[in-house]
């Protein structure tokens, strides 16, 4: 096929997309105007019912916890299954790499951005009931820290850091609390994640029950997954050896 | 207001094109890192914030992080392949 039949193909192709898509779009409410029953009647109750001013939080870890749920296990197992995929065959031990001699600035500033972000995820994971944000954010954004410090020191700081073990812990930890808060209210004789903590004084970090510890608990998971997806595909791209014992 | 929100739309439109257009891949990923934060201030001009803070960590900066480790370890095994046929 040459080009210039691919480009008539193409406009085909988008003249017929874009009818679909002219379709799609026309019998969509304008901007600002919301027909649906479900998020004004949640906005109206949520505060109420669970102490939580931040709606998409209180529907994410409440009102459809048992989806976030699934989800939080996709992550868990495609984490799973990068570390199966990439994991460390028979090797011999490996020279480090030797270090890139970064000047002392970069590694100051390096440190200090690195505290800065570890905190602001701490403040997004625990502030997620009251303010956008909540545990998946914060947690992304604690795992991304430890990229500054792989760039500013070399990869054996970075490997001693995300201790392998003690981040595979932390992240079943993660996973297993979301479980173990679901299945306190069955023995309660309560459905499965009922909001069954006290829920506080609507506002304070310490409010919303469930809402807020979910949140932490996934927090949690998620900066432990990403710290061992980083490891993981870093580890597989400096070991020297790893293509040779899979040829 | 409404015009900043139409050009909004059209500059990632744009931006989208230029993704595509790219042809280097590592200048790609810096484009898609970009598309990733104009589509996070869409998402906030339009209202949804907590959408906002999770496209900029994975669209901005989850997704571009894994393309670039994942073109660094093509890159790493083409080299070495290189090597292994001269010897």
């Amino acid at each position: 096929m040459n080009s210039k039949w691919r480009t008539i193909v193409f406009f085909i192709a988008a003249a017929g997309f874009s009818c679909l898509y002219f379709l799609g779009v026309k019998n969509l409410p304008p901007w600002g105007h919301y027909r649906g029953p479900y998020g004004d009647l949640i906005s109206a109750v949520g505060v109420y019912e669970r102490h939580a001013t931040d709606a998409v939080n209180a529907i994410d870890y409440d009102y459809r916890g048992f989806d976030t749920l699934g989800e939080e296990f996709i992550l868990f197992t495609s984490v799973l299954g990068v570390m199966l995929l990439l994991r460390e065959m028979k090797r011999p031990p490996k020279t480090s790499p030797p270090d890139k001699g970064l000047s002392d600035a970069v590694k100051a500033s390096a440190g200090a951005g690195f505290a800065a972000l570890v905190i602001f995820g701490i403040y997004m994971t625990t502030h997620g009931q009251l303010t956008p944000g909540g545990g998946f954010q914060g947690g992304v954004i604690v795992a991304s820290a430890s990229m500054l410090v792989y760039i500013a020191e070399n990869f054996p700081v970075y490997k001693q850091i995300t201790s392998h073990p003690l981040v595979e812990i932390l992240e079943s930890l993660g996973a297993g609390f979301y479980v173990i808060i679901g299945l306190v209210p069955l023995v309660l004789a309560t459905p499965f994640l009922t909001n069954w903590m006290p829920l506080g004084k609507t506002g304070n970090v310490f409010s919303s029950g469930t809402i807020a510890a979910i949140s932490a608990s996934v927090g949690l998971e998620v900066a432990a997954g990403f710290l061992l997806l980083g490891y993981t595909y870093l580890e597989e791209i400096i070991s020297d050896t790893g293509e040779e014992s899979r040829e | 207001m409404m015009w900043f929100q139409i050009s909004l739309l059209a500059l990632i439109a744009i931006s989208a094109l230029g993704v595509v257009q790219t042809r280097s891949v590592t200048s790609q990923v810096l484009a898609l890192s970009f598309y990733g934060l104009l589509l996070a201030v869409m998402f906030f001009v339009f209202q949804a914030p907590d959408v906002a803070l999770s496209q900029i960590t994975v669209g901005a900066v989850a997704l571009p992080l894994m393309v670039m480790l994942a073109q660094a370890n093509m890159k790493h095994r083409g080299r070495r392949r290189d090597e292994k046929k001269k010897t």
